[in-house]
């Protein structure tokens, strides 16, 4: 059955603040070969104009992911995860992710389509500092995969 | 940077230790990328990298060529093709490029990124903005 479209424009509650931290910031770079000291070293990181180390381009995955669970998992909208494959992926950039950085999520579904038996389903997450900056809005599209 | 102006291919090695180390640092265990058991169940033809993998190697190769750590303003991928890691010491390779395509309004330069996996396009629609050093 076609995901309901009356889900569009729907916004989930804030999530519980996720601090950046520096091992973190390090694990993730070594797992994708981020080789810049930028990412491990706060001096060089400094020395560059930013305030603490910076976190490679796709870190904020590490958040949104399960921030869009509270989506994925509504059993109100009935996505079916096991069918669920990842279709598109966007950052978009107001500032880097630093190490120290006391990160919500708030997530909306933006946009529900149904083709070919498929649906598509794109969620939208804000990622803003505690205090309301914001830092990256990040788009999903996942493609729940029909059955038969 | 200049319209028109071609990143190097960069090749990156792809091997199954590499995607258990992704998802330990993403926190993604989807098992479909460490278990043969649980991929071909789903019907791929083994495990494959997490796209999310695949989408920070191009970045990295696009921002080691911008010589910024910071510079990615705006990037979005499709993830078309899976990209299958054999259980050996060889794995598979991922192979980037990059083309400068134009400037945004502020200066920044608009990419259009290639990767590629056995002669297969493995990410389509993938752009970048990024910030570049002057000169």
């Amino acid at each position: 059955m076609p995901l309901d479209p009356s889900f569009v424009g729907r916004t989930y509650p804030p999530t519980p603040s996720y601090e950046v931290g520096r091992e973190k910031i390090r694990e993730f770079a070594a797992a994708v070969g981020a080789t810049d000291p930028a990412h491990t070293d706060p001096a060089a990181a400094r020395a560059l104009g930013h305030p603490d180390v910076v976190a490679p381009p796709t870190f904020p995955i590490v958040m949104t992911m399960s921030a869009g669970a509270q989506i994925i998992d509504d059993p109100a909208l009935g996505i079916d995860y096991s069918r669920v494959v990842h279709g598109d992926q966007r950052f978009s950039y107001t500032r880097p992710v630093y190490a120290g950085d006391r990160l919500t999520c708030v997530c909306t579904v933006d946009e529900i389509t149904s083709r070919a038996g498929h649906d598509f389903v794109t969620t939208r997450t804000e990622v803003a500092t505690e205090d309301g900056e914001p830092v990256v809005t990040v788009w999903s599209r996942l493609v729940v995969r029909g059955e038969g | 940077m200049e319209i028109g102006e071609r990143l190097p291919p960069h090749t990156f090695r792809v091997t199954r230790a590499d995607l258990v180390r992704y998802a330990g640092a993403s926190g993604d265990f989807n098992p479909i990328h460490w278990s043969d058991r649980v991929a071909t169940k789903v019907g791929l033809p083994g495990v494959i990298a997490h796209g999310m993998y695949t989408m920070a190697l191009a970045g990295q190769a696009v921002l080691a060529w911008a010589g910024d750590p910071a510079a990615v303003v705006e990037y979005g991928v499709r993830f078309t093709k899976p990209v299958v890691v054999p259980d050996d010491d060889e794995g598979t390779e991922v192979t980037v490029t990059a083309v400068v395509k134009g400037f945004t309004e502020q200066g920044h330069a608009r990419l259009d990124i290639t990767a590629t996996c056995g002669g297969d396009k493995v990410l389509g629609q993938a752009r970048a903005i990024v910030r570049h050093r002057a000169g």
